[in-house]
């Protein structure tokens, strides 16, 4: 055994292979877009925008990650979302504090997670159908709390969601000769800190790694001494903590809550995971991938609407198409994984030669 | 000597609801040895695995390990880890999307945080100090099948276990992944880890072990050194058959002149199933036997002739006419039946009733267009639950609810109710009685006289002998001789497995 | 004699979860109020005699639930999965109806033409569904997400815009009550559907190869079973109830409205598969467990719009009744209470051999 064996470059992981694929194709796009039609997709703020309009997908979209990386599902987020956003609002209008309307925000995320991984993991039933049911107890809760429109009246709040983080440096020049400086809310730095909360904890706790062996196989992870029912557990309380922090999020960029709020957000976000290169079957995954499959889907819709394609219904029938298509992709990679297959979908250069 | 010893385990005793699977075993492993544990199917050797791994709770017995006083309580696979027993599997235990060196550090250690660089640091020490072809960076699932078996060994070192089981290692490697994980389990050796090696490869055994228990019927037939036991006498305390004294068993009945088309022909059948290419024939009104230890290839050989399996290459004539089996669908067409080895995956549909587990295979030959009435299907059933002598309350009754033997029974009614051409019999009298094992012993001459072709398997060499009028022997995967007639003797089908040594 | 009604009573015993539903909603309801049941015949705007009444009106708008379930319960018990874009399916179906009719004269010829090429259409999607669960081997859920995410953006594009009307007697006749007929058009194509479905199982032995499929997929390879042709074939059929109570959904309105048109109705239909005794892991299955448990969620939805509940909030009370039907069901509970039983058994014996 030769000593430089520690030192050479190792191939990609799945996780990391399909994360690839995801930032490559949205870099590509993104360029392509920049030298097709300029325009806004030339300025910063046309990505400020994708962050602040998505801030709390990406925040749901990483529970969900987490969760799918375990081998789960959880297709409840958009509803809490809509509930903390009704709860809260109502809360607050009838002379609740910020702070207490976050806590409530906190404490509905986490009722749900508690409820949702205790049947799942403890009384073993398919996640599909306790969280679908989630959903739908969550939806009519939220006409439950008020099926008018509510719109925020609570001062405090109004000045915090004026508030917006301005970098000049990334502005741009507007016509009339005055420098318009990029403008990011305050949900897109909530937002991009769980990113980096999330991925801390995937990366670099124990339990973060129990997710990947229980979602690899989680037959395994429990001879390997993983206690796989906590782990899982776990999972469905950090999806349902992050979709309570969601509505607040969602709530400080809409200042209004209805009873569609957040509507299809689960499916939103489950396709941003499926194209940051989360594969549904579990075990690999990554939450920078699930950022970049957001700002992907973002971005498509973005072209869309730019090629001309203008017809409301072009949108989600893209959105339908690249679902299917990263679907297939990971089908194809997942049959051909442990026969060697993927090994040669890797591109040459990232190849090591077994030279002996 | 004595000093030696690090497990030992004294009348070991186990049983479970109708069955004794262990009475009264003993086994002794001592430091730096590896110790094949041998037995046919049913013969204890995973029971007393388990019971040793903590799956199950013994009823009777002792064990002991060096270094510890007093008697060792093993009541849960954690358990057994804490004593120092790591067991490999056949399957690999481990997570394949995760790194090596995760794969050998996760579920251990305490601390919230996972630290990465001392984790890859000490597994790269490892896997060099043990000679392991893997890199602790590496994603688990690019490693070949033997050297995630050698990452899961590595991690069973580095727990400091004394004890390693093995249990069956070696069924899915080539032979030069074979080759690697000998040399690791010698390096072990030579670090007094104590290896017990449960292998169905009787080469193998020879080739890297230094003592060898045998079971047989959940009792201790005795420990051997390698060297004082030939081949050939291993295989005759498996079957529990003595070498001498058997010629008496010898048939009378000389070989029919083999002129006639063959019902069945194959040349150069290969599965994906890792059969080797093999040539096989059979006439009318012929049974013969596919015969070899378990992990020999017979299973796989007659699932290749059904098209059970992807069929890799070969051609097939049925009646001297060359036709295509690929599916099992082309070969049911071809009027070929065949009852699986294993009843419960392959063979019974559990929810649904006899009736309709009898009538399946014919009505899938009739088509999907073409349903029987519920007259018909009840005619069918009854008429095969009265022929057989199947134990049910009513056809009506789900197939789950009926004992082993009425199971396959059903199972049998449904190919005889095809009356196929060339019937083939996977083990069809395992884990039933007695009673029902005579019986279809005696159905299959009956069936054979009246004109069908049968293939029968068993892992009862007496059994084959009874019903078989030509055997042909696997070993490793390969076809190692053909005995009919005269040549049908309980002492030449053992040597023939056996192989090699006298 | 008697031991034949006992057989026969085992073999239905599956009936037994949906019948005590509907019986503890009619006996709940009977004590609410009385006049609850009562059916009146009454002369509707178009002059024809018709019956009304909450059972009516059960029965009639159970009907496209009724039609889904049928097809559910072949995808269930095939897959072990269940397809959740069947709303969005039957909103594709009835756009291309819709689409047939308004390119000419409306007329019975034109109807069956559009019903039949909304059949078409219907089966094409189902194939495409199912081919993602047979040949890729994609869980049905995932798979069907494709669809629910576009499918009916696809039903927008169809006709291109607007929520287009197709005025006609003859569009009114099977969206409420063909001239002469006292009973909802609805109710007599649930009874046609029915008696198809029926004719197509007593023909062919789709039930016997479906149970094989969904129980023991190896064993059913080994007997000659294709079976992904089986897996694809449910889903068609599927497609085929999609259309049908798409058809049903948009004569009702006379209209097409691809956002609200039966949404949601993919959870009622595994719901209604679930109460009617069908394991949502495959096998063994009953449609008329299913169609009934479709009557029995009607019967709970009617109940609670006469207890003044706002239909928007009967989501909520759902997902309870659902989360208690799979708690109880959930294999850990099962196994939980037959202990308690047993020792509530052992404790009566224990307690009588004392006396003894």
């Amino acid at each position: 055994m030769k000593n430089n064996n520690l030192k050479r470059r190792e191939p990609l992981t799945d996780t990391q292979l399909l994360m690839t694929i995801t930032i490559g194709i949205f870099f590509t796009m993104y360029f392509a877009a920049m030298a097709i039609w300029g325009g806004g997709f030339l300025r910063w703020q046309q990505v400020f925008d994708m962050l602040n309009n998505n801030a709390a997908l990406i925040i749901v979209a990483c529970g969900l990650t987490v969760v799918m990386i375990g081998g789960g599902i959880d297709i409840s987020v958009g509803g809490v979302t809509a509930l903390v956003v009704m709860s809260c609002i109502v809360h607050m209008n009838n002379g609740g504090s910020i702070f207490t309307a976050a806590l409530l925000a906190l404490g509905i995320g986490v009722g749900f997670g508690l409820v949702h991984g205790f049947l799942i993991s403890y009384l073993e039933i398919q996640p599909f159908i306790i969280t679908l049911a989630g959903m739908f107890f969550a939806r009519g809760m939220t006409t439950i709390v008020s099926l008018e429109p509510q719109k925020i009246a609570h001062e405090g709040f109004q000045q915090l969601m004026k508030t917006k983080i301005e970098i000049p440096w990334l502005g741009y020049i507007a016509k009339k000769g005055n420098l318009i400086p990029a403008r990011m809310e305050i949900g897109v730095v909530i937002a991009l800190l769980i990113v980096l909360i999330i991925f801390f904890v995937l990366r670099k706790t124990r339990l973060g790694r129990n997710f990947y062996a229980m979602g690899g196989n989680s037959q395994s992870a429990l001879m390997l001494g993983v206690n796989v029912k906590r782990t899982r557990f776990y999972s469905y309380l950090i999806s349902g903590v992050l979709s309570g922090i969601a509505g607040f999020v969602f709530m400080m960029h809409t200042g209004a809550g209805n009873a569609t709020n957040a509507a299809g957000a689960e499916m939103n976000a489950i396709a941003s995971a499926i194209i940051g290169g989360t594969l549904l079957s579990g075990g690999v995954g990554n939450v920078i991938g699930t950022l970049f499959g957001t700002l992907t889907l973002t971005t498509i819709k973005a072209i869309v609407t730019t090629s001309g394609l203008r017809d409301p219904w072009w949108q989600s029938i893209t959105t339908g198409a690249m679902l299917c298509f990263f679907i297939l992709l990971q089908s194809v990679v997942l049959s051909n994984r442990g026969k060697g297959g993927l090994k040669k979908m890797v591109p040459q250069w990232m190849k090591i030669t077994q030279k002996d | 000597m004595q000093n030696d010893v690090v497990l030992s385990m004294r009348g070991i005793g186990k049983s479970f609801p109708g069955v004794r699977a262990l009475h009264n075993v003993d086994f002794t492993l001592r430091k730096g040895e590896v110790h094949a544990l041998m037995g046919e199917n049913g013969a204890g050797k995973s029971t007393l695995i388990k019971v040793l791994t903590g799956v199950y709770t013994k009823d009777a017995g002792t064990i002991h390990m060096d270094g510890v006083e007093g008697e060792v309580i093993i009541r849960s696979p954690q358990d057994a880890q804490q004593a120092g027993i790591s067991t490999v599997y056949q399957e690999i235990t481990l997570c394949p999307n995760i790194t090596v060196a995760e794969n050998m550090f996760i579920g251990r250690g305490k601390g919230a945080l996972v630290k990465w660089k001392d984790m890859e640091k000490r597994a790269g020490e490892i896997l060099q100090s043990l000679g392991i072809p893997a890199r602790p960076k590496q994603q688990l699932g690019s490693c070949s099948l033997a050297v995630q078996q050698m990452v899961a060994i590595a991690r069973a070192v580095d727990m400091d276990c004394k004890v390693l089981i093995l249990d069956e290692p070696t069924s899915s490697l080539d032979d030069k992944e074979v080759a690697m994980l000998f040399s690791l389990m010698r390096d072990l050796k030579s670090r007094g880890v104590g290896i017990i090696f449960v292998t169905h490869f009787l080469e193998q055994v020879y080739a890297v072990s230094d003592r060898i228990t045998v079971l047989r019927n959940g009792e201790l037939v005795g420990e051997y050194e390698v060297k004082d036991l030939p081949q050939v006498e291993l295989v005759s305390k498996m079957m529990g058959k003595e070498l001498e004294g058997l010629s008496d068993l010898v048939r009378d009945d000389t070989p029919v002149a083999d002129t006639s088309t063959p019902v069945y022909e194959a040349a150069g059948l290969s599965s994906a199933k890792g059969v080797n290419p093999f040539d096989f024939a059979i006439r009318k009104g012929e049974v013969n036997g596919f015969t070899g230890l378990l992990g020999s290839g017979r299973s796989e050989s007659v699932r290749a002739i059904f098209g059970a399996d992807r069929v890799t290459g070969g051609k097939v004539m049925i009646d001297g006419k060359s036709v295509k089996v690929g599916k099992p669908i082309d070969a049911m067409k071809q009027g070929i039946g065949y009852l699986p080895e294993d009843r419960k995956d392959d063979g019974i549909i559990a929810d649904l009733s006899v009736r309709d587990n009898i009538i399946l295979a014919l009505q899938v030959e009739k088509g999907f267009f073409h349903p029987f009435s519920q007259a018909e299907a009840e005619a069918f059933a009854d008429e095969y639950i009265k022929a057989l002598e199947i134990k049910t309350a009513s056809s009506d009754t789900p197939i789950k609810s009926l004992s082993g033997g009425n199971q396959q029974k059903v199972i049998l009614a449904r190919w005889l109710l095809t009356h196929p051409k060339y019937l083939i019999l996977d083990e069809p009298t395992r884990g039933i009685d007695v009673g029902t094992k005579t019986e279809i012993q005696r159905l299959v001459r009956k069936l054979a006289e009246e004109g069908m072709s049968v293939t029968f398997i068993s892992s009862e060499i007496e059994e084959m002998l009874r019903t078989c009028s030509r055997l042909i022997v696997m070993r490793d995967r390969h076809i190692v001789g053909e005995l009919r007639g005269t040549e049908l003797t309980q002492d030449n089908v053992m040597r023939t497995i056996a192989g090699g040594g006298d | 004699m008697a031991k034949q009604t006992k057989i026969n009573w085992s073999k239905h015993s599956q009936l037994i979860v949906p019948l005590l539903s509907i019986a503890l909603i009619v006996l709940f309801n009977a004590f609410r109020d009385p006049s609850f049941f009562s059916i009146e015949i009454t002369t509707n705007n178009a002059g024809s005699t018709v019956l009304t009444g909450n059972l009516i009106s059960i029965l009639n708008g159970a009907s496209e639930l009724a039609i889904l379930a049928m097809g559910m319960t072949l995808v269930t018990a095939a897959c072990g999965g269940q397809d959740i874009s069947v709303g969005a399916l039957a909103a594709i179906a009835g756009s291309v109806f819709v689409k047939v009719l308004r390119a000419g004269e409306i007329t019975p010829v034109t109807i069956a033409l559009g019903f039949v090429a909304c059949c078409v259409v219907a089966m094409a999607f189902g194939a495409f569904n199912g081919t993602l669960v047979s040949a890729f081997k994609i869980q049905p859920m995932i798979a069907t997400l494709v669809l629910f995410t576009c499918g009916r953006s696809v039903a927008y594009w169809i006709n291109g815009g607007a929520t287009p009307t197709v005025e006609s007697p003859l569009i009114n006749a099977i969206g409420s009550f063909i001239p002469g007929v006292p009973v909802p058009t609805p109710i007599l194509i649930v009874i046609v559907t029915a008696i198809v479905l029926a004719l197509v199982f007593r023909f062919t032995s789709l039930g016997l190869y479906t149970q094989a499929v969904g129980i023991n997929q190896r064993a059913a390879r080994l007997n000659g079973i294709n079976t992904t042709m089986i897996k694809l074939l449910s889903f068609m059929i599927l497609g085929v109830c999609c259309a049908i109570a798409g058809v049903i959904a948009v004569s009702r309105l006379s209209l097409i409205n691809h956002e609200t048109l039966l949404l949601d109705i993919e959870m009622d239909a595994i719901l209604a598969v679930a109460i009617g005794g069908n394991a949502l892991s495959g096998g063994k299955f009953k449609i008329a467990g299913s169609v009934l448990g479709a009557y029995a969620i009607q019967a709970l939805t009617i109940t609670l719009y006469a207890m003044k509940v706002p239909s928007t909030d009967v989501k909520a009370y759902k997902a309870i009744v659902i989360i208690l039907i799979v708690v109880i069901g959930s294999p850990v509970v099962k196994a939980k209470l037959s202990q308690l039983w047993k020792k509530i058994k052992e404790g009566k014996q224990g307690k009588e051999a004392v006396r003894a």
